[in-house]
């Protein structure tokens, strides 16, 4: 065994450390499991004492800003409720009473403003002074996929915020990372159907999209799909993230002859290019389809989105079918004041799936804790029963198809869409190993 | 696709932007001319224009109200700076300038997301100037046409104050030499107090007029901020005239780039500032050898 140590690369010290260690473990027979185990990224110093401690990483300014407080407040609702033993989070992790494993849960929140390099900076930070156990982030993807990289490199679970591309757990993913929100082509498998069937087929399309990884990834697999239609893209405007105006690119896609606008903008972006396409009579010429629906679009453009359609994570009325979340809504909308997004849907199932995995591999030793994920247990979530893909770490989950409703139809100021359908996630996914997914190691 | 309608309406387009780049950078550039401070807190200047429009226009419905009150509260903020802080700073070094006018931008940016949160905040533009127009060779927002507009108004009424009143006069003496005007008894430094209340009041004016086209966020000064900087310099820091050129300059190349390619639009704005520092290292209109 000492041999075997020793060509893993174990120094002197950090070997009669860990022998004091077994030697200790052994007299201790009482000891929980995790004190055997090899020191790996923050563990086991991150949870040595009474709480472990998670980085959150959202942005606060800038395009993305009010997308990242909703998820920021899906997190913080549910480390309340993992600390408190929440009704809620029982339901989804069973093994879940104060705490993850008796920990009681603590973090620390940085503003990413949606750049790969604050969010990184700020992570490191966590990892190294905090000994954060895990670490999340995201609603920008290039933030995702830089922290895919930081988590891997640091041995530190990273369970992804909000991120779209397909690059994430495609290309870019990674061992150490999990999303639970779904790929860009798989909200392009979900809406592209309604589409044909809603505005025919072999229309002319005319992209908005973001120059970013989410962007370019989601223009190309609803490009892909319409493609299948008989579809034609006869222009595609990519701006830059947070652009300030969107006149010029408006005027191309004014001039552009297109049947539908498709708007793959988010966050303040989409907000902005949306009211400039009604400012340019873009909207009175051609259908508005949004692909990847951003959370308050319907609210901060004062309605354009009636008769929208959009594939969505997530929206409150579903509580109908989905007790769970019912559950959810009430808990979030009594501390919050308003009705979730899936941005916070999104954050709060997220933690609690990690609750879950820890709590099934009684430890907070990241291997452990993978190999709790990569059993791909059907387990519960806010939309029904889901399941994470051992290959690509992906979440394995329904999209919802919504439409924006018009002010008349609308039963309360929060009413803004019909729930068109929710579509299964099987028979929208890709294969594990279509964007070219090769997880690293454990260790 | 690249057809002669299209190239005319970025061309106008480029005007529309251009109008209010000139109006905001020219703000910028008289508080530059005349007191030698670059105002990093501008472009918050310009956002607070468009919040303090908006609550006006929340009380009173009007949006000419929402106009003057925006102008007026910005000029106000501008004063109590220039009283408060930044006159201890005339004497000091620019870094120490930029350090504390940025300082103060982030404040007035962070403060505002505090009261406003960050989502966004509509105020419809005036009923006589809603819908598009039919421009004969293209449909235009009328509200953007409007812009083009009153920017021209607000510009014509700088221009008079800055070269046919007293004021104006003295004003561009100090530009020139400012301890000689203060040698001939005019108390400079209330002068300045105007300035920078003037120069405030362009942006916050700028900042209301604007919020129509693209919807209040407490970040929305940041870019321009950094385009109004590129303006002046190619304009010529410190003169009027070249922040009308420069923003114009500025609004065409923005625009018309982004017909071919919009990802080039800010490469191409900063390409053309470099050859404008190469070939006039004042600026197009800038005065040689001023201090």
């Amino acid at each position: 065994m000492t041999d075997d140590l020793i060509r893993r690369g174990l120094s002197r010290r950090g070997l009669l450390q860990t022998t004091a260690g077994l030697i200790g473990g052994s007299m201790l027979p009482a000891m929980p499991a995790f004190a055997e185990d090899k020191p790996i990224g923050s563990y086991p110093a991150g949870v040595s004492g009474s709480t472990a401690f998670i980085g959150i990483s959202v942005p606060r300014t800038g395009t993305y800003a009010v997308q990242g407080e909703d998820e920021l407040k899906g997190y913080q609702l549910a480390i309340e409720h993992i600390n408190s033993g929440h009704d809620l989070i029982k339901k989804i992790s069973p093994k879940t009473s104060k705490g993850v494993l008796g920990k009681e849960l603590k973090f620390g929140v940085a503003d990413s403003a949606a750049k790969p390099n604050e969010a990184v900076q700020a992570q490191q930070r966590f990892i190294s002074e905090n000994k954060a156990i895990m670490i999340t982030g995201g609603t920008s993807s290039a933030v995702a996929v830089a922290l895919n990289k930081l988590a891997q490199r640091e041995h530190v679970l990273f369970v992804c915020g909000i991120s779209g591309s397909n690059d994430t757990t495609g290309k870019d993913c990674v061992r150490y990372g999990f999303r639970q929100n779904f790929f860009g082509q798989t909200a392009a498998a979900a809406i592209g159907p309604v589409m044909v069937r809603e505005f025919g087929k072999g229309k002319k399309a005319a992209y908005l999209t973001p120059d970013y990884t989410y962007g370019h990834t989601v223009t190309k697999s609803m490009q892909d799909f319409l493609a299948t239609a008989g579809w034609t893209t006869v222009t595609n405007q990519v701006a830059p993230l947070g652009a300030p105006d969107y006149s010029s690119y408006l005027l191309n896609v004014a001039n552009s002859g297109a049947d539908v606008l498709i708007n793959v903008n988010w966050g303040h972006d989409a907000v902005l290019s949306t009211q400039q396409a009604k400012q340019f009579g873009v909207l009175d010429k051609m259908k508005l389809v949004v692909p990847y629906q951003v959370p308050f679009i319907a609210r901060e453009t004062g309605g354009l989105m009636q008769g929208v359609y959009a594939a969505t994570d997530y929206w409150w009325t579903i509580e109908d079918k989905f007790p769970l979340a019912k559950m959810f809504n009430e808990a979030f909308e009594k501390k919050y004041g308003y009705k979730p997004e899936w941005g916070a849907e999104n954050a709060y199932v997220s933690f609690a799936h990690w609750a879950r995995m820890c709590e099934q591999a009684g430890s907070f030793n990241p291997p452990d804790v993978i190999k709790a994920y990569e059993k791909g247990e059907t387990i519960p979530s806010l939309v029904g029963d889901v399941h994470y893909r051992p290959e690509d770490h992906q979440c394995v989950r329904p999209v919802i198809i919504v439409k924006g409703k018009q002010q008349k139809d609308m039963k309360n100021k929060e009413d803004w869409y019909d729930v068109v359908e929710i579509v299964k996630g099987e028979g929208l996914m890709q294969k594990p190993d279509a964007f070219g997914c090769h997880p690293g190691d454990y260790s | 696709m690249i057809s002669w309608p299209n190239l005319v309406s970025q061309l106008f387009n480029g005007l529309a932007l251009g109008a209010l780049l000139a109006l905001i950078s020219s703000g910028l550039t008289i508080i530059y001319g005349t007191l030698g401070v670059l105002n990093l807190a501008h472009g918050a200047m310009f956002m607070i224009g468009g919040y303090a429009g908006f609550v006006a226009y929340q009380y009173t419905e009007s949006f000419v109200l929402a106009v003057i009150a925006g102008s007026l509260f910005v000029m106000l903020l501008g004063v109590l700076m220039e009283r408060v802080i930044i006159r201890h700073f005339y004497h000091r070094p620019h870094e120490d300038q930029l350090l504390v006018t940025f300082g103060l931008g982030i404040c007035f940016v962070e403060l505002v997301r505090l009261i406003f949160s960050s989502q966004s905040q509509l105020v419809p533009p005036p009923a006589l100037f809603q819908g598009i127009t039919n421009l004969g060779f293209m449909f235009y927002p009328t509200y953007r046409l409007a812009v083009v507009g009153i920017v021209a108004i607000a510009l014509g009424a700088l221009f008079i104050i800055l070269y046919r009143t007293r004021l104006g006069m003295i004003v561009r003496a100090g530009i020139e030499d400012s301890v000689m005007v203060d040698s001939l008894g005019i108390n400079v430094y209330r002068v300045f107090m105007v300035v920078f209340g003037i120069g405030a009041m362009a942006a916050g004016f700028a900042g209301i007029v604007n919020a129509p086209v693209v919807s209040l966020t407490p970040g929305i000064g940041d870019d321009i901020l950094v385009q109004t900087f590129v303006v002046v310099v190619i304009g010529g820091v410190g003169s009027f005239p070249g922040a009308i050129l420069g923003g114009l300059i500025a609004g065409e190349i923005i625009s018309v780039t982004s017909m071919f390619n919009p990802g080039y639009a800010y490469v191409m704005l900063f390409a053309a500032m470099t050859l404008v520092l190469v070939v006039r290292p004042h600026g197009l209109l800038g005065v040689q050898g001023r201090e």
